[in-house]
């Protein structure tokens, strides 16, 4: 069917130590037969699959199957462990931050505390300065309006003797004559409405 | 012969041994069944040697397949179908490797037996049987009676019931049987046509372009088919699994 050089041939690998165990003509079972439907090999094939299969098998069913299905039990139970650990943390996490937030509360509420009182003493000492510096300053007052009175009384008191001397010196240029004293106080009195 | 497709599914005796008339010898199929566990119980075992509970990449493979399967089965026959896990899990796995190995050139594809997937299909519906027999006795029959069937049609459905039920072994083991068969002559007919034409000077180099590239394209597919033909092999295993852990439809 095709022109094929020997080079290109696909030749049975097993060639070689076949011709070297089997007896010559026993090459192939059947000869001309399609192989798959040669009953000739069917015993042997059956045989060995059974031989490797029956093996693997049992390999499969002893080792590997409980080796894999633990290595993944195991990666599921320890992730399901991490989760655990991990909520676990989490809570202690929300439980502090929740102490936290307290403990914030509460010392913002005992500086506002802290602070109303400073606030209540200084306003106390602040009012206690001011009524006794008005005390001081009304005592001042009053001393000053004292002595303003007494210097207003002596200066009244003054004004007679003044008006004396400048009615007598008047009385002295105009008339020439002189008065007496007491001539000058009675009349200044009598001016004055005394 | 040498170019001969069909050259590729030939048995070759490797040891040569006879028991009571019965030829039982070492075969190139033997060694590929052999190649075929080896490969697979030696990856599955040496990449989860490490236990590890972060995966290496190999690791990961194992695993993925080992819950690929364990998926496929839990939707197939439920969470009491895991006890079948062990058996689909060898099935799946050989299938796979035999499949895979069988795209080396020059290797020899175990699973393009029909005898060889037969026999697959065999325990797996030889399974079915017994543990449903076993499991719930003749109500295990009830497989066979779908409920809310009028009356008169009631034989016509158990007798199709039945030659479904039958037909199950040889639809499975020549599905996967015929897709490997077909898919490695495939495969051998157009590098052959590279070949005969590569032979004939510089044109026929020229036109041999067509046939490599789909070579490669049929290779990738094969590759596919490979994985797609254990994986139709396991799913159907679990559902006629479920049928023998719930006759009852």
């Amino acid at each position: 069917m095709f022109v094929v050089t020997p080079a290109y041939a696909q030749s049975n690998p097993t060639e070689g130590t076949n011709s070297e165990t089997v007896a010559p003509g026993g090459e192939t079972h059947g000869g001309g037969a399609f192989p798959p439907f040669d009953s000739s090999t069917y015993a042997s094939q059956l045989l060995w699959l059974a031989i490797t299969f029956g093996l693997f098998y049992l390999f499969m069913s002893r080792v590997i199957v409980p080796r894999i299905g633990g290595i993944l039990e195991h990666r599921r139970d320890r992730i399901a462990q991490d989760l655990d650990e991990a909520n676990r943390l989490k809570e202690e996490a929300d439980a502090a931050i929740a102490a936290y937030e307290q403990e914030l509360a509460e010392a913002r509420k005992k500086a506002s505390a802290i602070a109303e009182t400073a606030r209540e003493k200084a306003k106390a000492a602040a009012e206690a300065e001011r009524t006794k510096t008005e005390a001081e300053l009304n005592a001042k007052m009053m001393d000053a309006e004292k002595s303003i009175l007494a210097i207003k009384d002596k200066a009244l008191a003054e004004v007679d003797t003044i008006a004396e001397e400048t009615a007598t010196d008047v009385v002295k240029h105009l008339l020439g004559g002189s008065v007496t004293k007491a001539e000058v106080a009675a009349a200044i009195r009598a001016a004055s409405g005394k | 012969m040498a170019n001969d497709p069909i050259h590729q599914f030939q048995i070759t005796r490797l040891v040569p041994i006879e028991i009571g008339g019965l030829d039982l010898s070492f075969t190139n199929s033997s060694l590929f069944m052999v190649a075929t566990v080896a490969a697979a119980a030696g990856f599955l075992f040496l990449t989860t040697a490490n236990r590890g509970l972060i995966p290496s990449r190999l690791q990961s493979v194992s695993e993925m397949s080992y819950e690929f399967v364990a998926a496929m089965l839990r939707d197939g026959a439920g969470s009491q179908g895991m006890r079948f896990f062990p058996m689909v899990f060898s099935l799946f796995m050989f299938v796979l490797v035999a499949n895979l190995i069988g795209m080396f050139p020059y290797f020899f594809t175990i699973t393009s037996h029909l005898i060889v997937t037969f026999a697959l299909a065999m325990l797996v519906v030889g399974t079915v049987v017994v543990y449903g027999f076993w499991k719930h006795g003749l109500h295990f029959l009830n497989l066979f009676v779908p409920s809310g069937v009028p009356g008169i049609l009631m034989p016509l459905v158990v007798m199709i019931e039945v030659i479904s039920f039958l037909s199950r072994p040889i639809s499975l083991s020549v599905r996967l049987f015929a897709n490997m068969l077909a898919g490695h002559i495939t495969l051998k007919v157009f590098a052959g046509f590279v070949v005969s034409l590569g032979s004939m000077g510089a044109l026929g180099i020229g036109g041999a372009i067509l046939p490599l590239a789909m070579t490669v394209a049929l290779t990738g597919l094969e590759f596919l088919v490979a994985f797609l033909q254990a994986y139709v092999f396991a799913v159907l295993t679990c559902m006629y699994l479920n049928d023998a852990l719930h006759p009852g439809h």
